[in-house]
């Protein structure tokens, strides 16, 4: 990563509940890239995604755009960090179309009915890119766990954020729509956005990002391609597995294999 | 579809939201004229009007202008209150069984009161109940905030909200227990009822201000609620700041509650009731109801106001046996049908 990093973090530490969740992280990410976070289980995936959108108290310096994170009032944070939680929380039965216009909340449009016509079309372009439109007046309680999922999405791609940070956007989808979802997300990244996606698909990561960082017990263990930053070691080390390595396409395909 | 249907679908929407408002305003008015019109003396709502603006017999004038009309407002001001403060906190708490009374302000006030009128300082009538009740509901926030600390999140404050209003309600029976005068008891258990009756332009004016303070507080948070559907984290991304956002809320309920309690005593279940009247003909969105509840919440306290009149009985019916007489079957429905929601057997 030559260009000029859009996101960097140096000294990252966070502790939850007295315990050190993350420890001495330090990264460079540049925009345009699409970053698989991976790591086992409790690994500090989800705390590194919060701490770098400010949503956990951390030590050191986060810095986006060239702004320190912590210089950086609520709402122009929300307009730099685009976040996808884990689980596609809606507590009430909203229209999907609503859900996605929420997205436009931090640019200032926090009435859905009545968006500037800048927003309708960053509404109906996300909406576009995950392939909603057609439900857009259901409500979210209705429709399937993937379409869910692509309305939470449009949801983040709305925000037309420089930043995307998705955790585990693929998870308890059908193989169909973790490519759907894996697809848009390279796009955005592709449009120039830098998107940073949690995931347990190891095969998934490999084929679609740019750069893969490994996390391991709070530690950023590895970084790089993702056939550097999976190599055989690391999947022994990290995750005490094997893997199937080969080609297909002209992109990296990486199969968990066996325990070791 | 393209942007154009998205658009008009978005304006059906809205066009049935603003039908629903227009009904629910003339309902208002239409309960409002007729709280003035209907008590020992009819007046018809013509001569109502008359004797609002100068006209019609000097009996008239007094029985509009400073017996019914106080009531009217109040009742108007305290359901509206209580409407807005449910949409508020079912939008905070993202649950739609919470209720006014679930952080123990109204529960604090009416002990405020009750101490007043035991130690004999006050009888109900005067000044210095609603006085006495708004400071034991500033108090119970103060001790809310105090023991759940400043970046509590929704389940400490949840139950210090339940231990405050246990407490509370503890120390008033313990008030009355301790009370010598068996009228003195008498009247702190009917003024605990919750009422409207005989109260003038002198209540008004101290409850105002506080339910006025407290609605315009919970309705400046309005979008944040929208926002908040998604979770609190989600929330946070977006921009809200979630926990000043509790803060306010909860000192906006104590306000504007704290206030009406202060002047009616205890008026129960209409902060629930009200936003699920409205959920159907408004939909689920959180901001979207804030002010439809405070409407319905009036046309119901006006409504009770009003049945309390008219039904025969001996002694009178206060106006808060009858919101929870009514209110509680239906808390028992929605219990009901959360329980079929939730998968029938599961919990």
């Amino acid at each position: 990563m030559t260009e000029a990093a859009f996101l960097t973090a140096q000294g990252l530490n966070v502790q939850l509940a007295g315990r050190a969740v993350l420890k001495n992280i330090s990264l460079a990410l540049s925009p345009g890239h699409l970053v698989a976070l991976v790591g086992p289980n409790g690994a500090g995936k989800t705390t590194l995604l919060r701490a770098l959108a400010g949503l956990v108290p951390s030590d050191g310096a986060i810095h986006v755009g060239g702004d320190a994170l912590s210089s950086l009032p609520l709402r122009e944070r929300a307009r730099r960090f685009a976040y996808l939680p884990q689980g596609h929380i809606v507590h009430w039965p909203l229209p999907a179309r609503d859900i996605v216009a929420l997205g436009r909340y931090p640019h200032g449009a926090t009435d859905p009915g009545r968006l500037t016509l800048r927003d309708t079309e960053a509404v109906l372009r996300a909406m576009q890119a995950t392939d909603v439109v057609e439900f857009g007046d259901r409500r979210v309680t209705e429709l399937s766990g993937g379409e869910r999922s692509r309305v939470a999405l449009a949801r983040v791609l709305a925000v037309e954020a420089p930043v995307i940070l998705a955790d585990e956007p693929t998870a308890s989808l059908d193989p169909r729509h973790q490519i759907d979802v894996m697809k848009s997300l390279r796009q955005a990244a592709d449009k120039g956005a830098l998107v940073i996606v949690v995931t347990h698909d190891l095969g998934l990561a490999a084929r679609f990002a740019d750069t893969v960082l490994v996390l391991s017990e709070g530690r950023l263990v590895s970084q790089g391609a993702s056939a550097e930053a999976l190599s055989d070691d690391i999947m022994g080390d990290v995750f005490r597995i094997s893997a199937y390595r080969a080609e297909y396409q002209r992109e990296a395909v990486i199969v968990p294999w066996a325990e070791i | 579809m393209s942007i154009q249907n998205i658009m008009v679908t978005a304006d059906i929407a809205a066009r049935r939201r603003a039908g629903v408002m227009a009904a629910l305003i003339v309902v208002v008015v239409l309960l409002a004229l007729a709280s003035l019109g209907i008590g020992p003396v009819r007046l018809s709502p013509l001569t109502v009007i008359d004797a609002l603006f100068g006209g019609g017999s000097d009996v008239q004038q007094v029985i509009v202008r400073e017996i019914r009309l106080p009531r009217m407002i109040l009742g108007f001001a305290i359901g509206a209150m209580l409407g807005l403060s449910g949409a508020a906190l079912q939008g905070l708490l993202r649950n739609p069984l919470a209720s006014p009374s679930l952080f123990g302000a109204p529960q604090s006030a009416a002990f405020g009161a009750v101490l007043v009128i035991a130690l004999g300082l006050a009888d109900v009538r005067s000044y210095a109940l609603p006085v006495a009740a708004i400071l034991a509901a500033f108090a119970s926030v103060f001790a809310l905030l105090a023991i759940a600390g400043r970046n509590a999140g929704l389940l400490i404050l949840i139950l210090a909200g339940l231990a405050i209003s246990s407490l509370a309600g503890a120390a008033t029976a313990l008030v009355m227990n301790l009370s010598s005068n068996p009228f003195v008891v008498l009247e702190i258990a009917f003024w605990l009822l919750g009422s409207l009756e005989d109260r003038s332009f002198r209540h008004v004016m101290l409850a105002l201000p506080f339910i006025v303070a407290g609605a315009i507080i919970l309705l400046r948070q309005r979008n944040a609620f929208r926002a908040l559907s998604l979770g609190e984290e989600t929330a946070q991304s977006l921009g809200v700041d979630v926990g000043r956002l509790r803060l306010t809320v909860i000192v906006g309920v104590a306000l504007g509650v704290g206030g009406s309690v202060a002047v009616t005593g205890a008026i129960g279940f209409i902060g629930l009731v009200a936003p699920h009247l409205m959920r159907p003909l408004i939909g689920h969105d959180p901001t979207r109801l804030l002010v439809p509840s405070a409407l319905t919440g009036s046309a119901l306290l006006l409504a009770a106001d009003i049945a309390v009149r008219i039904i025969p009985s001996t002694s009178d019916i206060k106006v808060g046996v009858l919101t929870s007489i009514i209110g509680v079957p239906f808390f028992l429905y929605l219990i009901m049908r959360e329980r079929r929601a939730l998968g029938g057997g599961v919990a």
